[in-house]
């Protein structure tokens, strides 16, 4: 397997040693123009031409709308004083690189995966492992805790989703248990249930996204529109109804219709690719981290981006993002082995967190907002609180 | 443009189609979509912001991560799990 050295000095041209994310076009998918007839006038000029046209148009109405920026509107808000953040728990246990965390709803146990193949679940207040499953492949890059906290999901480099229930049994062999639930044909990015254990979202190197039964394995809803990999998914706060968002190497955001499979919204103002997307607690609106060192936030009714969260002294990627509890901080992890904290609002940093020996690949905010979870490339979780 | 091998249960979503209809037909699909984005009810972004701030402003104080909380009602606060003797 591919491996590079860690060095104590920061690389900006370090690449993924694996997987590759690569970009490509994937043949389009429309069984249904079979029986289509095609229109005289529907020449792949014409069909350019309109599209032009209706991205323009797109643009003015988006323009007419944007009378204020964020951060102007927030200058009437109280300004947050100082932050400091600290860990207060490492969990240790991992072979090699941390890649995905996830918090179960008790806001205590946490899964976690890494690129050793190991899935750990986590006792975050005593930092005791409970359960650990070697998976088939390398690189399980995504993982997630069911809603009954009865199981966790997990996948990666086998281009699947699986889901092994949680036996109260120490001594039982997980793998046993291990159900297949999603198939994608390249690499397994993110998984999440949806408010039940019974259905699973999943986003895939194959450039899509789909949404599965857990019980049958069947498909049943998938997502097509970006036109590279997909790395990232979040679903909307239940009451605001069937959507998520995804974001992707083709530097977009797309927000889709669960039940119809339809894409409502696209937002492509990132200048690379997207490695994180977050729901905004009240579900207005969602945060992204990329590749382009910055996060930004998207409002959803205003059907445009309102706040971008950089600095000049910024320039590694941004792993991952996720929001505080009242969505005022903006949580973010990032390749130079840092987390800045920002004010959502005013768009101005208010802490940079050092601990972690490597990038940090991925963070969650708990259930109950009391604490933030971290997990790094080096082999480590951190649970972090406010001092206060 | 080759086609990616598949799995048997995205198979029905497949096409295997000559590369100039798909083209034409990844454009018209392009243009549908853009159709749809371009039908959006949008609001003003003073709106938007205004709402987005109340929120905030709304729920600052149930933020354990903005306002911090009791030693008592956090769990991660005490440095070592205690131990019964």
């Amino acid at each position: 397997s591919c491996d590079f050295a860690p060095s104590g000095s920061f690389s900006p041209f370090r690449r993924l040693p694996l997987p590759a994310k690569r970009k490509y076009m994937r043949s389009p998918l429309s069984p249904e123009m079979a029986t289509q007839e095609v229109p005289l006038n529907e020449t792949l000029a014409h069909l350019k031409t309109e599209s032009e046209t209706l991205k323009l148009k797109l643009e003015e109405e988006r323009a007419k709308l944007h009378d204020v920026e964020l951060h102007q509107v927030a200058e009437k808000v109280e300004g947050l004083g100082q932050f400091v953040m600290k860990t207060r728990r490492t969990l240790k246990g991992h072979g090699n690189k941390v890649l995905c965390m996830d918090w179960c709803k008790d806001k205590r146990r946490i899964v976690s995966s890494s690129q050793d193949g190991k899935v750990i679940v986590w006792d975050a207040f005593t930092t005791n492992k409970e359960h650990a499953v070697t998976m088939p492949c390398t690189w399980v890059m995504a993982c997630a805790y069911a809603p009954s906290g009865c199981a966790v999901a997990c996948g990666g480099l086998d281009n699947k989703c699986s889901v092994y229930p949680l036996s109260l049994d120490k001594n039982e062999n997980l793998a046993a248990k291990k159900k297949s639930v999603a198939m994608h044909t390249n690499y397994l990015s993110a998984c999440s249930f949806t408010n039940s254990d019974m259905q699973i979202l999943t986003s895939s190197g194959d450039g899509t996204c789909a949404l599965w039964d857990v019980e049958s394995g069947q498909l049943l809803q998938s997502f097509h529109g970006h036109a590279a990999d997909v790395l990232c998914l979040d679903l909307a706060p239940s009451e605001t109804g069937n959507t998520f968002v995804s974001g992707g190497c083709d530097k977009k955001a797309n927000v889709w219709d669960m039940r119809s499979g339809q894409c409502i919204q696209s937002f492509e103002t990132h200048e690379s690719d997207i490695n994180s997307v977050r729901y905004y607690p009240s579900g207005d609106a969602f945060a992204s981290g990329s590749d382009d060192a910055t996060c930004r936030l998207y409002d959803l009714r205003a059907d445009r981006e309102v706040a971008i969260y950089s600095k000049e002294s910024i320039i590694f990627g941004v792993s991952s993002v996720d929001f505080s509890l009242s969505g005022r901080l903006l949580f973010g992890g990032y390749n130079d082995y840092t987390i800045n904290v920002w004010d959502v609002l005013k768009g101005t940093r208010v802490s940079i967190l050092f601990g972690h020996e490597n990038r940090v690949s991925t963070l969650r905010v708990s259930p109950d907002g009391t604490a933030f979870c971290t997990g790094s490339w080096d082999h480590t979780l951190r649970v972090w609180i406010l001092m206060c | 443009m080759s086609v990616l091998p598949f799995s048997a249960v995205l198979s029905s979503r497949m096409s295997t189609k000559a590369p100039s209809s798909n083209s034409v037909a990844h454009a018209r699909r392009i243009v549908q979509q853009l159709k749809v984005e371009a039908g959006f009810e949008r609001i003003k972004v003073s709106k938007a912001s205004a709402d987005l701030m109340t929120y905030c402003t709304e729920n600052a104080r149930s933020d354990p991560l903005l306002m911090g909380i009791q030693a008592s009602d956090n769990p991660f606060k005490d440095k070592k799990p205690c131990t019964i003797l």
